[in-house]
């Protein structure tokens, strides 16, 4: 890894590497391949969810189990923008820590909202009658 | 400084997306999001489900690419590239944009029925509400189609038969339109969550006007380009720039896309 003597601007975070023009253009075309198939497991497992659903008998537990599989490839993806496309991941490491750390909060946010949106439904079930009716007129008419 | 931008837009998004989820959570039903988005441009009333958003993820995904492709015909000082590649990712923008005003557009004028206050109405995918919930049958709609206008059923039975004029029909008795509805074919539903419209068009809408403003950005670069500011300027960190708000556009659709579209 050779790094550049004059930086073109102050606010070039990243060291200037000399990455030749084949070995760019393969790591682009590696990973506009590697998004579009996870794009396209994705749509898949989309798919398979509404067949299930469709179905007589949806098991729950599939469907959630699905889904959560879609989220770990999202997240995936995720990576490889942020890691290729936006090339956060050859800056220098202090920068990729200022940016990568702050969205930890994420961790937090996500779990305690749900989780309150989770605990408002089951109150209103245990206490208010009219909402728990609608819950058990969905589980035993029609469905999707 | 682009990074920080990014980092706190991400937290708007994102604050967006969990409020979004902590409603749907605190709920007993939720829309079947393959019942919702299973349109397709030309196709008529066919089942399509999810064939029109994975037009518009790979549209994006694309776009992407090209941009990659253009900052890195940046960093090599090569005008004429970035031009090109310029001008393949404001195409891919816009006809992300076009596609999501037809969905848009699809969503609130197409009409279903659906049962309410005793009486089947036909109602959009709005603000005020959306006609995705239960499916209803039975003799609860058999009273229903009793109570419900005549302008109703015509638009219904129409749907269906749609070499019968709408005048014609209009001056048909009730019962006689009641018979000529085909309940196994109609879905009717109740109404669903009022939330759901007010989250997937606010979320899409401020990701859609975030496509716009790349877009915009997008050509003010190219425009810059072809003056050759940049080659006076010695070199295309601008470029740059604008790629890392692009690629950032694409990565929260990548999100909206899960939450809306696939879960």
């Amino acid at each position: 890894m050779e790094h550049q003597q004059t930086p073109i601007s102050p606010e070039m975070t990243f060291p200037q590497q000399h990455h030749s023009d084949e070995e760019f253009k393969r790591r682009v075309r590696k990973t506009t391949i590697l998004l579009s198939i996870i794009t396209v497991i994705e749509l898949g497992i989309g798919l398979t969810i509404y067949t299930i659903h469709k179905g007589p008998d949806p098991s729950h537990m599939l469907v959630l189990m699905f889904k959560g599989m879609v989220c770990i490839l999202t997240l995936a993806k995720a990576y490889y923008i942020v890691s290729v496309f936006m090339h956060l991941g050859d800056e220098i490491r202090n920068m990729i820590m200022s940016v990568v750390v702050p969205l930890m909060l994420f961790i937090w946010f996500i779990a305690a909202f749900l989780w309150d949106g989770n605990s408002y439904k089951n109150l209103r079930n245990s206490y208010d009658k009219h909402f728990e009716e609608k819950k058990i007129e969905q589980k035993s008419g029609g469905g999707h | 400084m682009m990074w920080y931008f990014l980092m706190s837009d991400a937290f708007t998004f994102g604050a967006f997306l969990i409020s979004y989820g902590s409603i749907r959570f605190s709920q007993n039903f939720w829309a079947d999001p393959n019942v919702v988005f299973n349109a397709l441009p030309g196709a008529g009333h066919k089942n399509l489900p999810l064939a029109f958003v994975s037009v518009m993820t790979f549209i994006l995904i694309i776009s992407s690419v090209t941009m990659v492709l253009g900052v890195h015909a940046g960093h090599k000082g090569d005008r004429k590239g970035v031009i090109k590649w310029l001008l393949w990712t404001i195409l891919g923008g816009i006809a992300f944009l076009s596609c999501q005003a037809w969905e848009w557009h699809h969503l609130i004028t197409g009409e279903h029925a659906v049962l309410a206050d005793g009486k089947i109405e036909l109602i959009g995918q709005t603000m005020g509400g959306n006609p995705w919930g239960r499916l209803v049958d039975g003799t609860a709609v058999t009273d229903a189609l009793k109570n419900t206008s005549v302008q109703t059923l015509a638009s219904m039975v129409h749907e269906h038969h749609a070499d019968m004029n709408m005048t014609d029909l209009l001056k048909m008795p009730q019962d006689k339109l009641i018979g000529m509805i085909d309940l196994a074919e109609t879905h009717i539903r109740e109404k669903g969550p009022i939330a759901f419209g007010g989250y997937f068009f606010g979320i899409t809408g401020f990701h859609g006007f975030h496509v716009f403003s790349g877009v915009i950005i997008n050509i003010v670069m190219l425009i810059m380009t072809w003056k050759g500011v940049f080659d006076r300027r010695g070199h295309y960190l601008m470029i740059e720039k604008a790629g890392l708000y692009w690629h950032f556009v694409d990565l929260v659709w990548v999100f909206v896309f899960l939450c809306f579209y696939l879960i």
